[in-house]
């Protein structure tokens, strides 16, 4: 069953641009495209390639009609809806269901991975 | 055994009679003995030792110059700093890799055809099996009396270019005598040396071999707007003593003209007298007869290049030379070979003006017919020959643009059919109608390059086989490596033939837009477009990518500068950019203030070891001479900057694209050799561009002399001091792909060098693609170095007012992207590393190593976590 917490506010996000939240220790990567239609994706912070909690600092936009965040360190791209990376299928990066309710951001807590660390 | 023996004695006591034994065999090698070690000569001996049948021979040079073969084409680049040994046709190595044996310095002075020897001045005698004559032409000097007076030079050799460097040291006044193509080239020349430049020429009017009247006439006006003074239909009658001068020209028609330097530039006269000496069957007016294989009238020695005289013609040009050169290559070994005459069309630039003549340039064919474009205004000046039926080009004189050279030539020497209307072919293009032959018009037996005879059907085979770049192909085919007059041609191949195999040409820069770098540049400008989401929407798709938004981001700033993290533009920012630091391997950023010059006090340098020492920051020099601070945490870096700021620092962009440091030398101020004050220079410079956005990052440095202790040559921009003034460098490059910068200009004073670089920087933000050093972006231009220098030094675009107002621009708008980003609370929001905690990344995790902190490793995170755990 969906779970929705408040992460943070409509005014903490940066239009075109992502942002890392801290969700019950998760870092969760969360960006904001103000002109697409789901206008807000959720994908977990840390580069399987560059070893390093960083996407949420990555550029985003679109490749052949998917969402995608391109990694800042070896620039590899994400499909923001499936999390699977474009260059190599095999990897794939946690996504979360993410809205924005009333101003407030919210993410589904039960969409988060269940062996997390507890929360810090 | 004892058989053995005695074999192995008979092989030491009498080679030649165990040569006959039936069953061993063993050649002999003969030997091969080549006069001249010129262009053609050296092109003779590389292209018979890619041959076979070199292992037939023992090889022996003559060099009567001090040095091996150098490039006399680009001779006058001595002038502008290219050295001896870069004008080097020979790789290192050569002579003794291939067991050549060069006699440098020594000049054949005569040949005994009775008993095939050849003698040395030096004394040396050396019998041949085969010879070959490479002795090439030396300067005609009009026996007019005074000739030989002191100043009185030519222009064919490095130490002929060493004496008249060495005399415009004193001169003022320099005349050339010989309006033809080296004659200008050498007046361009005395012109680059700083002296008032004469030229007289005999004829009625300049080039009178290639061009007809008009175009002279229009050549003679264009030169004369550049400062030359022109005299046509002179006569000199005497040289002497002059009033003002060191020599006095007198003319037949009673003028004179007072000058220092006298230089003969009258054509040339084949090196014909040791052949001559011998006997060998010489021309009326000189030359080494020759037959289709390049034999002379004797069958074992063979003439090349321009001494050598085929079917009455004398080649002044090198590429027919070098097609000697490979006939008689192919001779030696049996094959069937034949030259067969060349084609004399040329293509030049003198002084900057584009001139070009092809084949029957003055209409001599029976029944020619003429098309004439003139254009007063532009001084352009065009002319086609074409056959009676219209059908054929037989010729074409091109003054003021050239551009349509390749295409012309090709129809005239592949027979193609000219389309309806000639004329199209020089009449300026109104609209996007294109004229121009593709390279899918021509045959495969179409000669591309004439320097080293690549036909368009070898080079489609080496695409084929792989050649996928202008390099690749240039390294397999070598076609475009000698003059580069068809680098333009061979592209259009490779992008015809890539196209043809599927693979797209194509030049957008993303999906998002289907623009070049360039283009959009132009957009942005000329519709004055603020922001991507304008651009987008006007002439884009999607919602933009890594690629395209920073590329329009950094347009944008270089265009109008506004701080690349207001709310428009934060989204188009690299990392980097984004948090004004460079990110490192562990999500962590380093932090580089700004050290102009690298110049820094001690204060300022205690200061920001405080500020390393309070962030526990590893510390390390960079190679641009400032110090770089690694390890800072997002959140750290506007506390960081606060305090840098308060120390009097400021930023110094090593995170955008922009340009980094000016590197300096000590300079003049301290150092005993300094000529200038290349510090001060170097400060001054880096003051007035820093904070620039470019397609990539820009180096400078400044040396205060020619010792060069700042590496300026490896910069994109480079200053150096000499007693006459700055000369600037440009496009040099270290990196992957290091690059000597060309010299641009020399001895500029200060105003002047920096409208250059004003100018120059503008033209690169402008027309250069994203993530092009300017080096790449030179070499790829259409025209190189030439052009840019037409472009920035001369005006040739009228645009060097708009680049310099935009520079001006920049510079006004300048400020410290950090000082502003700490007093903006908007900015700072994105300055921690979550958005709803002040935790920091538990991922960033710090060993120390030699005193200062470093990244974990792998197997230092695992123990490190474990610990924590546990
Ligand atoms: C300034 C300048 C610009 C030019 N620009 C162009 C151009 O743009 N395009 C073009 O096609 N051509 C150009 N040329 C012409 C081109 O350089 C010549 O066609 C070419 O060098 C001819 O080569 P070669 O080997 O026949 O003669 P050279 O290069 O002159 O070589 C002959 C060599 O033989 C040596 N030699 C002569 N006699 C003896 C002897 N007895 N013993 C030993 N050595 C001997 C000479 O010292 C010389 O080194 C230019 C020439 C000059 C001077
Ligand atoms: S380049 Fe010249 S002035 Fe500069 S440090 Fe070296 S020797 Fe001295
Ligand atoms: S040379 Fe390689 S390792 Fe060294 S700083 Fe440059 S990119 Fe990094």
């Amino acid at each position: 069953m969906a779970q929705w917490i408040d992460v943070c506010s409509v005014d903490d996000l940066q239009p075109d641009s992502g942002v890392c939240a801290l969700v019950e220790g998760a870092q969760v990567a969360i960006f904001w495209m103000p002109e697409t239609e789901a206008k807000v994706y959720a994908v977990g912070n840390y580069d399987p390639f560059g070893n390093a909690n960083v996407l949420s600092r990555g550029l985003i936009g679109d490749i052949g009609g998917q969402p995608v965040v391109a990694s800042p360190l070896y620039k590899q791209h994400y499909n923001l809806q499936t999390g699977v990376c474009l260059e190599d299928e095999s990897v794939k990066i946690p996504v979360y269901a993410i809205r924005i309710d009333n101003g407030s951001v919210q993410v589904d807590l039960s969409s988060l991975p269940q062996d997390r660390e507890p929360a810090l | 055994m004892t058989h053995l023996l005695t074999m192995a004695r008979l092989l030491l006591c009498n080679l030649e009679h165990i040569i006959s034994l039936p069953g061993l065999y063993m050649s002999v090698k003969q030997t091969l003995v080549v006069i001249g070690n010129g262009m053609v000569g050296q092109h003779f001996l590389s292209s018979l030792v890619e041959s076979t049948i070199k292992e037939h021979y023992e090889i022996i040079t003559f060099c009567e110059e001090p040095r091996a073969a150098y490039d006399r084409v680009h001779l006058s680049a001595f002038f502008t700093g290219t050295t001896a040994a870069e004008l080097s046709l020979v790789e290192d190595g050569f002579f003794d890799r291939h067991g050549i044996t060069l006699h440098l310095g020594d000049k054949a002075a005569s040949i005994d055809r009775a008993t095939k020897t050849v003698t040395s001045a030096k004394g040396l005698t050396i019998a041949y099996d085969k010879l070959v004559l490479a002795t090439g032409s030396y300067p005609f000097v009009p026996p007019v009396p005074g000739h030989d007076r002191a100043q009185c030079l030519v222009y064919r050799t490095i130490e002929d270019l060493e004496a008249i460097a060495a005399a415009a040291k004193t001169g003022k006044i320099g005349t050339v005598v010989g309006g033809g193509l080296l004659g200008l080239e050498a007046a361009k020349a005395l012109m680059d040396l700083g002296l008032e430049t004469h030229v007289v020429e005999f004829a009625p009017r300049l080039m009178a071999v290639q061009l007809d009247d008009a175009g002279g006439a229009m050549l003679r006006r264009k030169i004369e707007n550049l400062g030359v003074i022109v005299h046509t239909g002179k006569n000199t009658s005497i040289i002497t003593d002059g009033e003002s001068c060191i020599n006095k020209m007198c003319f037949a028609d009673g003028e004179e003209l007072e000058t220092d330097i006298v230089l003969f530039s009258a054509g040339i006269r084949p090196r014909d007298d040791i052949a001559r000496a011998c006997g060998l069957e010489v021309g009326q007016r000189g030359g080494i007869v020759i037959d289709n294989q390049c034999r002379t009238s004797d069958e074992n020695i063979y003439a090349i290049g321009e001494c050598a005289l085929w079917n009455g013609m004398i080649y002044g040009l090198v590429a027919p030379g070098y097609t000697m050169a490979r006939t008689v290559v192919a001779d030696l070994a049996g094959n069937d070979a034949s030259f067969t005459g060349a084609d004399m069309s040329t293509k030049l630039k003198l002084m900057g003006v584009d001139v070009a003549s092809i084949g029957d340039a003055h209409a001599k064919t029976q029944g020619a017919m003429v098309y004439t474009y003139q254009n007063g205004a532009s001084e352009i000046y065009k002319r086609l020959v074409v056959s009676q039926d219209k059908k054929q080009l037989l010729g074409a004189v091109l003054v003021g643009e050239a551009s349509g050279y390749s295409t012309l030539l090709q129809y005239c020497l592949n027979g193609i059919e000219l389309p309806e209307n000639p004329d199209a072919l020089i009449l300026p293009h109104r609209s996007d109608e294109s004229v121009g032959l593709g390279p899918d018009a021509l045959p495969a037996s179409a000669q591309i390059c004439s320097c080293y005879d690549v036909t368009k059907g070898a080079i489609c085979s080496a695409i084929e086989g792989g050649c996928m770049t202008m390099s690749a192909l240039k390294a397999e085919t070598k076609a475009a490596t000698g003059c580069g007059g068809c680098s333009a041609l061979l592209k259009s191949v490779l992008d015809s033939e890539l196209a043809k195999q599927g693979f797209e040409v194509n030049t957008d820069i993303c999906e998002h837009f289907a623009y070049t770098r360039q283009d959009l540049h132009n957009l942005i400008r000329v519709e004055q477009i603020k922001t991507f989401s304008d651009l987008l929407h006007k002439h884009g798709k999607g919602h933009g990518c890594e690629i395209c938004k920073p590329t329009v981001g950094n347009i944008l700033a270089s265009q109008w500068n506004e701080h690349i993290l207001e709310k428009d533009h934060l989204g188009l920012q690299d990392t980097n950019d984004t948090f004004l630091a460079n990110m490192q391997k562990d999500g962590t950023y380093s932090v580089v203030p700004r050290i102009t010059g690298g110049e820094i006090s001690p204060d300022m340098l205690i200061a920001l070891g405080q500020v390393g020492k309070k962030y526990n920051l590893y510390t390390k020099i960079t190679g641009g001479q400032r110090v770089d601070l690694f390890g800072a945490r997002v959140d750290q870096l506007p506390h960081i900057w606060k305090e840098l700021i308060d120390a009097g620092f400021e930023s110094g962009h090593a995170y955008g694209k922009s340009l980094r440091t000016v590197k300096s030398c000590v300079g003049s101020t301290w150092c005993r050799y300094g000529v200038d004050d290349s510090v001060g220079l170097a400060i001054e410079l880096e003051n007035r561009y820093k904070g620039l956005r470019s397609p990539h990052k820009i180096k400078f440095a400044v040396s205060g002399c020619t010792r060069e202790c700042a590496e300026a040559q490896g910069k994109d921009v480079g200053v150096i001091a000499t007693e006459n003034g700055w000369n600037l460098y440009v496009c040099g490059n270290g990196g992957m792909k290091p690059r000597h910068a060309d010299l641009f200009a020399t001895g500029l004073d200060k105003e002047t060098l920096i409208k250059y670089i004003d100018r120059f920087l503008s033209f690169y933000v402008r027309t250069a693609d994203r993530l092009q050093r300017t080096s790449v972006w030179m070499e790829n231009m259409e025209g190189g170095l030439d052009y840019l220098k037409s472009v920035v030094l001369e005006d040739k675009l009228g645009l060097c007012d708009q680049l310099e107002q935009q520079m001006q621009y920049v510079i006004d708008t300048y400020q410290c992207e950090w000082k502003n980003a700490i007093a903006d609370e908007a900015k700072l929001k994105r300055f921690r590393h979550f958005i709803n905690s002040d935790r920091p990344d538990d991922n960033v995790i710090f060993v120390e190593e030699r005193g200062q902190i470093r990244p974990a490793d792998e197997n230092e995170r695992k123990h490190f976590k474990l610990v924590e755990v546990a």
